[in-house]
Parts: C-alpha cells; structure tokens; sequence
C-alpha cells in the first residue's frame, strides 16, 4: 500500500501560501481570460462578416494571451518564492446567507504553468489550424470554439474557488463537445459528441457532488479556506471528497471506468485532438487533484483508488496504443496511457504531485507535437488515417518526419529528452511508495516503446502502401514552423525545466514536496527502465521490419481485444445502457400498472360513486329548496336541543 | 293611544288583519290561476299594511300600500299579462313526494318558529314608540333621523341598489334584434318553401251571434281544426265546445227539414253564451 | 296588544310562504310566495321595533322593502327573459341544473 495518510499528513501537508493581491503587470489578470473570450464573442456572434478575418483575430487574442502570460511568468519570477500567489477579486459572485462565492482569479505556481501551456501551445495550434482548416467553410467557427476553449481552461486553472472552477471545468466540457462534433455532418462525429458529452456528464455530478460536500463540511468553496481547514475534516469525509473528486477527474481525464469517449473524440478536427484531447483538457483532472491535494492527504483510501486508477487506465491505454491502426486513435491510447502516469503520480501523494505537473507539462508538448505530425501526415495523405496505408513517408515529408521523431524520442524517455526527466521521476516516485505500481511503470513504459515505435516504422520506414491515388506531400510553412518548435520543446523541456527552471522548487510552495532518500540508486532505476523500453522498441522493430500488410491480420485474442478498444462500448453497454433501458422499461411497466391503476382506480371509484351521487341532484330547483328547509329545521332543532340540554 | 294595556279595538283590528292576511296566503297557495294569486296577496298585503299601522309605524303602512301593493304587485301582474297562462299553473304535482314533504317540512317550521316564539315572548309587554316618536317630532320624523344619520351609508348603497337594479332590469328585458325584421314578402316564401300552411291560418268558426274566437272552426267532415283558435286561448284550455246541436240544426236546415224546439236545445255550460237563441 | 300575536301571525305567514315555494311551479307565484316571506318577517321586524321602543326596526322593515322592490325588479326581468327563450315560466323546466 501507499502508506498511511496520517503519516504523510504530518510531514507533508502544502504551506498555504497567502494571496498577494495583484499589482504591476498582474493587475491585468482578467485580459488574460477577456482575450479569447472577446476573440470568441466577435467570431461567434459576428457572423458571416467576420469570416475573412476572423481566424486571424482568433490566433491573435492568444498569441497576445500566450505573450501576456510570458510577461506574467517573468514579473513572477521577480518575487521572491513565497510571495509568488496573486490573488485578484473581481466581483462578489454569489451571495447567499453563509454561501460566498467570489468571481476572483489566483495565480500561483501552478496556475502559472498551466497558464503557459495553455496559451503557447494553444497560440502554436492556433497558427497550425489556419493551414490545416484552410479549405473548411466554417473554420471562423472553429476559431470562435478554439478560443472560447481556451477561455474556459484558463478559467478553470485560475478560479480560486470550486464553483468558479466548476464554471470552467463545464465550459471547457461545453467546447469539446463542440469540437468534436464540429463535423457533424458526420453522424460519427455527431455521435462520438455526443458521447464524449454524457460521459463527462458523470464526472461532471461527481464534481458537484463533491463541491457540495465541500460546502456543508467547510461552509466554503474558497480553495484558500478549505485547505487551510482540511486537517479538521473527518478522514470519512475527506475520503468521500476525494473520490467524488477523483470521479471529476476520470471522466475529464478520461480515466478508467470512463475512458470511452476519448477514442471516439478523434472525429474532431486534428487539432482539435492536439489540444483539447492530448495537450490540454484532458490534464484537467490531474490539475484538480493537484490542486486538491491538501484534501488527498487526508485520505489514504482515495490516494490509493486514484493510483489504482492511474495504474488500470495506463495498461488499457499502451494496450489499446499497441493495436489500433487509425493513427489518431492509436494516439488517443497513448494519451490515456500518459495520464494514467500522471494520474498514478497523483495517487502517491505530495511526492507525485509535482512529478504529475512535469509530466503533464512535457507530454503537452510532445502530445501536440505528435499530434499535430499526424495531423500533417493525414493532410499530406488526403485524409487516411489507417497506418497499413502509410509506409516510405520519411522521403516525402521530411519536416513532418524529424518533427515526429523528436516527439517519439520524448515519449518513450529516452534520455536526455523530456520524456525521460518526467516519465523516470514518476516511476522512481512509485518505487518509493509501492513497488508493484513501479514495476507496472516500468512495464508501462516499455510498452510505451513498443506502441511507438510500432507507429514510426508504419507510418515513415518499410514499403509504401499508398493507395493509388494519393500522392503525400509535405506540410505549408504555416503548419510545419509550429511542428517544428513543438519538436524542439519535444526535445528540450525536460532537460529545461529541470536544469534550469526548476520545476521542482517552483511547484513546491503549491504541492510540497518531501525529500526522501531514494532507496533505489537513480542511475540504476534508469537503466532498467531504458532498457525495458529498448526492449519494447526492438520487439516492435522485429514485427513490422518486414512488410505491413494493408489488411489486418487475424491477431491474437489481446490483439483482437485491444482492436476493439478493450470492448469499452460492450461493457458499458451490458452494465449501464441495457440495465438503464431493463430499468425504464421496468418504470413503464410500473408506471402503467401501478402509478396509473391507482390514479385511474380511484378516478373511476370517483366517477363510480359520482353517478350513483347524481341521482340526488335533481335538477329541480324546488327540490333543493325542500332540501334547504329541511337543513334549516336540522339547524334550528340542533340550535335548540343544544340550548336545551 | 296607550301601548301598556292592550286596547280593545287594536286586538280587533288584529283578529280581522290576521284572519284576512292568512286568508290571503291560502289563497296565493292554492289559487290555480296566478292572477289570482296575485290578487289573494294583494289582499295579504293590504291587511299587513294596516296591521303596520296599528304597530305604530304609519309610515311603513304607506309605503307597504303604495310600494307593494300599489307598485309591486302591479308590475306582478303586468309581468302576468305578458307571460300569460302556462301549464304551470296546474295544481297538480309533477315532483313524487315534493308536496307531502313540503307541507310536512312547511308545517315543521312553522311549529319551531312558534314554539320558539311563544317560549320567549309570553307576557312580553310591548313598550310603545310615544317616547321614540316624540324624540323628533313624529314617526316619520324619526325614521329620517336614523335614515339620515345612522344608516346614511346603507341607504346611499340601497339607492346604488335600486339605480343597478333599475338598469339590470333594461337590460335583462331589453331584446336585441340581430336579424332584419323580415318583410311580408320572405314570410309568404318561407310559407311556401316549409309547405305547412301556404295559405294564412283558417279563421276561428265565428259565428254572427257572438263573434267568438274561441270558437274553433269546423272540417267539412263535421271535426274540428285546432288551428283556428289562437294559440294562448289553446294553451289555456278555452276552447268552446262544440255545439252540436246547433251543427246538426244547420244540417236540418240545409236539408229542407223543420229546425228542433228552442227548449231542445242543449244548453251549454259556458256563462257567456246565451244557447236558447239559433242565429 | 302583546306582540306574540303579531310575530306568531309573522310566523304563520312565513310557512304559508315557503309551502307556496315549495309546492307551485308557477316562477311568478313562488316569487310572490317569496314577497309573502319578506313581508312576513317584515311585520316581525315592525313588532319587535313597538316592543323594545326602538325605531331601528322599522328602519330595517323600510331597507327590506327596498330591497325587495329592487329583487322584483331583476327577478321578474329574468323571468320574462327565460319565458322569452323557453316560452315557459315553470321553475321546474329550466332542470339544466341537473347537467
């Protein structure tokens, strides 16, 4: 087991940093959010006469966002380390007897980090869609969502209460589902939306369940207030929190049990995919956890589900990965692998929590990288998608191919690039806690090697399998420059952030961090890991070496399996949909039966007495006269008996 | 006059009221003819009058006079005239039971208001009005202190009464006429196309002796046609029977024979004829 | 004169007036059995009025005779406004009421 939550509570609890108020470059705080959301008022209420300029309004509001936040990330700097939390309060949102809730923005580390992901890879996005949607009629409406994206995620990583992160967190639900379904002239599309949308419906209760919660027990919903009373809640209680919590994030995150609709997801646009559903959206649960910790720390029975989580959806993830020919949806696998490791990192407590950021940070970047090369290669190829219809890319799109290796090389950890800093220190992380959650890292990252590699040689080595009329071409400037400063941070971020930022000391003050002695040597936790993932890599060589044929094979039962996404849809649909349609059924049956027998028993027992009642109605008016005389004399001789006696 | 003793002349004045007014009320009830209703109450209502004024309130007799007898009831009787005789009218009782329950239940209430009456009122002396009336000068004197001070506001809301009720009453009578009247000329085609009576309606069987309308004429075959009486002398059961020995008379006439005896003839039971005369 | 006389007089009265509502069909003779009622308690209202030595009653007597006056005005207007639409003035016809 993880260990017990009252140890780690003793030593590990988050210093709550108080809020400076914002002054200097910070006082602007709110631009930061009014920029794509203005860029998204004009282009989706301005209508048609905004079409020939409209994207680039689009990508301008957050390339200034990402410019803005830059400046921001610098002044930050400045401070000194505990003085790095801004706080500014907009306006008293709600009200309500003992229910306050402010419209303020926080700015902290952590925020900030998000902050920075979001607007540069969002501006690089951004920049990359206006040559990807090139052709699309409606691509002004796809700016105008891509920017109210934007928007709702910087919303929901700088409310400094729940209920103003619940409005982002909805927002953000809102503009996914909105992006993927933005081809739904597609029924596909349309159906994957409005999957991706109910599933995160789930989440979205447990999440309002939890602020809820958190209201009665700490009659707040201000994360500074909380925290700073997390200690005094029951254990059952903050437990209960933590799981509602951690249902939010599965269903944002696209975690196990409802990992579903991620794959589906990849009807939308491929940038969409780049950065709603790799880069950014999808960390949302990881940023709630994060963010919530000083609630996990209570609470070793939910640190321990979420790393269960963490664990399951990381193997489902690298095994649907491995088995997927569509390349966007082996992506997709990819990315539910990945944050599963972030997901774990977050189950270990104050120890994971940083290394969860640092992960979530380089896999944004070469998750977009990766992404937006497929995004190219799919440009490049008319639109196929299936990898057996690739092969020999690496001559014809030579940009697209050093770009995507860069990202390979990173996601399967390879030092020195960014995946091994980030992805090693989470494993290393687990081992100190647990070893079985370390090796199944290990092994996850070999796999990880495997589903990769797999994709390179499909995809850019072995024979062309085109088919016959397509002739694949490399990528306009526009969307090749930003691949090419994705693949350079792909490369480099890790190695950055931690010789030179300091990811570590800059997160600290949020998450707290302990410094424990490792157990295992570094090097040598490394070296197995690497070699684990040479191994994954060497076994994928072997297999696809020799030629891919365009058909697939039969496969084995896993393989079949994992083809099928793991049956994710069969066994929601034997578990919720047809008990759900066993259960309306059964409402009907009872509600024709039952709810209606009663109402029409008694209507007709009504109706029946009624009739026979009516016979004393006459009609004639001389009877009811009769009858009044008649209670007249009742009146007067009661009257009198009573005067009487 | 003195209230304390009870005098002589007011209990005689009572017992002749008291007999009249309920003679009156029988006779509202059991008068076939409404007409006679009306008048038997008028009779009722006179005799309240008087009594009113024999209780010191010679003022409410007037008004008792002239505003129900004299105001009231004619309107009664006008709204008789237009009415007219209906099968109402009949004493015969259509409800089962609704008369013995009646009187049953009536004569119940009667008891309970006398019995109730008789306990609490017996020896009960009346204290007389000299002292109210004399207050102001005279009953109507009083009367219109209270009216005009006391009851001003009921009184002003009674005149708001009147002034609606005087208006519902235009408006209740009053009868829209929503189609043109129609002409002489569409009435005669509307005969024609409904095809009952092209022709007008056959006149009465009038005969030169006393003009009668209620005398329905006679079908050659000697039966008689309803349709030459108006419809309300119908309604009411006024038709004059048949005198057929005068009918057979006229035959015997047309034949050539010797008309009967004037002492045959068969006298009717109709005041208004006078049956020993032929032509 | 004790007034029992007069206000058993009025109770008679009455009775006679509600069997005559009872008991005719004719619309107008029941509106005049109701008079009868009206004018029965009216003459109560005259007697009590002598007993106590108090003028009220007969103020009382006055506003129901206004009253009265005013009900017959509206009630016989129905009535010539049913036997306009039923050509009847019989109360036991309009049994709508039954439906």
């Amino acid at each position: 087991m993880i260990g017990t939550g009252a140890a780690m509570l003793s030593d590990s609890a988050p210093v709550l940093q108080p809020l400076a108020p914002a002054s200097g470059v910070f006082a602007y705080l709110w631009v930061l959010l009014a920029l794509p959301l203005f860029g998204a008022a004009v282009l989706l209420l301005g209508g048609r006469r905004t079409n020939r300029w409209g994207p680039y309004l689009g990508c301008l509001t957050v390339i200034t966002a990402a410019a803005y936040a830059i400046a921001l990330l610098v002044s930050m700097m400045a401070l000194p380390a505990d003085e790095r939390a801004i706080g500014q309060s907009l306006y008293s949102w709600v009200a309500v007897g003992s229910f306050q809730a402010e419209f303020a923005l926080q700015l902290d580390q952590l925020s900030m980090v998000f902050v920075l992901l979001i607007t540069i890879v969002g501006s690089l996005i951004h920049v990359y869609s206006l040559g990807y949607m090139e052709h699309d009629v409606d691509r002004r409406k796809f700016f105008g969502y891509l920017n109210l994206f934007i928007a709702a995620m910087l919303l929901l990583v700088l409310a400094d209460n729940y209920l103003l992160l619940y409005v982002g967190w909805e927002g953000v639900g809102l503009a996914s589902y909105l992006l993927i379904g933005f081809w739904q002239f597609k029924p596909s599309a349309a159906a994957a939306a409005k999957k991706a949308f109910v599933m995160n419906r789930i989440g979205d209760v447990g999440l309002s369940l939890a602020i809820m919660l958190i209201f009665v027990t700490f009659g707040t919903v201000a994360f500074d207030s909380v925290f700073a009373q997390a200690g005094q809640a029951s254990e059952t209680t903050l437990t209960w929190i933590g799981l509602l919590l951690l249902l939010a994030a599965c269903g944002k995150s696209a975690q196990f049990p409802l990992q579903a609709w991620l794959l589906d997801a990849m009807e939308g646009p491929t940038p969409v995919s780049a950065l709603i559903h790799a880069a950014t959206m999808v960390t949302a649960g990881v940023y709630l956890i994060v963010r919530s910790g000083a609630i996990f720390d209570g609470t070793a029975v939910a640190l321990t589900v979420v790393a269960i989580v963490g664990v399951i959806t990381m193997f489902l993830g690298a095994i649907i990965g491995s088995a997927k020919d569509d390349i966007k949806k082996a992506l997709a696998g990819s990315t539910m692998s990945q944050i599963g490791y972030m997901i774990i990192a977050a189950g270990l407590g104050p120890i994971g929590y940083v290394f969860a950021i640092f992960h979530l940070l380089t896999h944004g970047v070469f998750k977009a990288n990766l992404f937006l090369g497929a995004g190219s290669v799919i440009h490049g190829m008319d639109g196929q998608q299936d990898m057996r219809r690739y092969g020999a890319l690496r001559t014809a799109m030579v940009v697209t191919w050093l770009t995507f290796m860069c990202g390979y090389l990173a996601i399967i950890g390879i030092p020195p690039f960014s995946g091994f800093f980030s992805k090693d220190d989470i494993i290393h992380a687990a081992f100190e806690k647990n070893w079985i959650i370390g090796v199944c890292g290990v092994l996850a990252a070999g796999i990880t090697g495997f589903y990769m590699t797999r994709m390179i040689i499909m995809t850019f080595f072995g024979k062309a399998r085109w088919e016959d009329d397509v002739h694949p071409h490399e990528s306009k400037p526009v969307m090749t420059i930003p691949l090419i400063i994705l693949g350079i941070g792909s490369l480099f971020t890790g190695a950055a952030l931690v010789y030179w930022g300091d990811i570590v000391g800059w997160l600290e003050p949020v998450t707290g961090l302990q410094e424990e002695p490792l157990a295992i040597p570094t090097i040598a936790l490394e070296g197995i890991t690497l070699t684990v993932v040479l191994i994954g890599v060497a076994i994928a060589i072997a297999k696809y070496r020799s030629t891919v044929p365009v058909e697939p094979p039969p496969g084995n039962l896993l393989t079949v399996a994992a083809r099928n996404s793991l049956y994710d849809d069969a066994i929601n649909d034997a578990l919720v949909v047809q008990p759900t349609y066993a259960l309306s059924r059964g409402f009907v049956t009872v509600d024709d039966r039952v709810i209606d027998g009663t109402v029409e028993g008694s209507a007709s027992l009504v109706g029946g007495v009624s009739r026979r009642l009516r016979l004393v109605q006459t009609g004639f008016a001389r009877s009811y006269a009769l009858l009044m005389v008649a209670g007249a004399i009742l009146v007067a001789v009661v009257l009198v008996v009573v005067r009487l006696s | 006059m003195s209230e304390v003793e009870p005098s002589t002349g007011e209990a005689a004045v009572f017992w002749v009221c008291a007999i009249l007014s309920v003679t009156g009320a029988l006779g509202l009830i059991l008068s076939r003819r409404a007409v006679h209703s009306a008048l038997w109450v008028a009779l009722t209502m006179i005799s309240l009058a008087v009594l009113y004024i024999a209780n010191a309130a010679p003022f409410l007799g007037m008004v008792q006079i002239i505003v129900y007898t004299g105001a009231v009831m004619m309107l009664f009787l006008f709204v008789l005239m237009v009415v007219g005789v209906d099968s109402s009218d009949s004493l015969v009782e259509t409800l089962r039971g609704q008369r013995i329950a009646a009187i049953l239940l009536g004569v119940g209430v009667g008891i309970l208001l006398i019995a109730g009456v008789s306990t609490s009122l017996t020896g009960v002396m009346s204290v007389g009005l000299d002292a109210a009336n004399a207050e102001h000068g005279g009953n109507v004197e009083g009367l219109a202190w209270l009216l005009f001070s006391d009851y001003v506001l009921a009184f002003e809301v009674v005149a708001a009464l009147l002034i609606t009720a005087a208006v519902g009453a235009l408006v209740l009578a009053h009868r829209e006429r929503w189609t043109p009247r129609k002409s002489q000329r569409e009435l005669s085609e509307e005969r024609v196309r409904t095809g009952t009576h092209v022709t007008p309606l056959p006149n009465p069987g009038v005969y030169a002796r006393h003009n009668a309308v209620d005398t329905p004429g006679l079908l050659p075959d000697g039966t008689l046609s309803e349709i030459t009486v108006p419809a309300p002398l119908r309604a009411r059961g006024d038709l004059r029977p048949i005198n057929t020995a005068a009918v057979e008379e006229t035959a015997a006439l047309a034949a050539g024979n010797d008309v009967l005896a004037p002492s045959e003839y068969p006298v009717a039971d109709d005041p208004g004829t006078s049956p020993g005369e032929p032509r | 004169m004790n007034p029992e006389s007069y206000v058993v007089l009025a109770c008679v009265l009455f009775t006679l007036g509600a069997i005559g509502v009872l008991v005719r069909r004719n619309a107008i003779v029941v509106f005049m059995s109701i008079e009868l009622m009206l004018n029965a308690a009216n003459l109560a209202f005259v007697a009590f009025a002598r007993m106590n030595g108090n003028l009220e009653g007969q103020v009382i007597a006055f506003f129901v005779m206004v009253v009265a006056a005013a009900e017959v005005v509206v009630g016989l207007a129905i009535i010539v406004t049913i036997y306009r639409s039923r050509r009847s003035a019989s109360i036991d016809e309009p049994n709508l009421l039954k439906y």
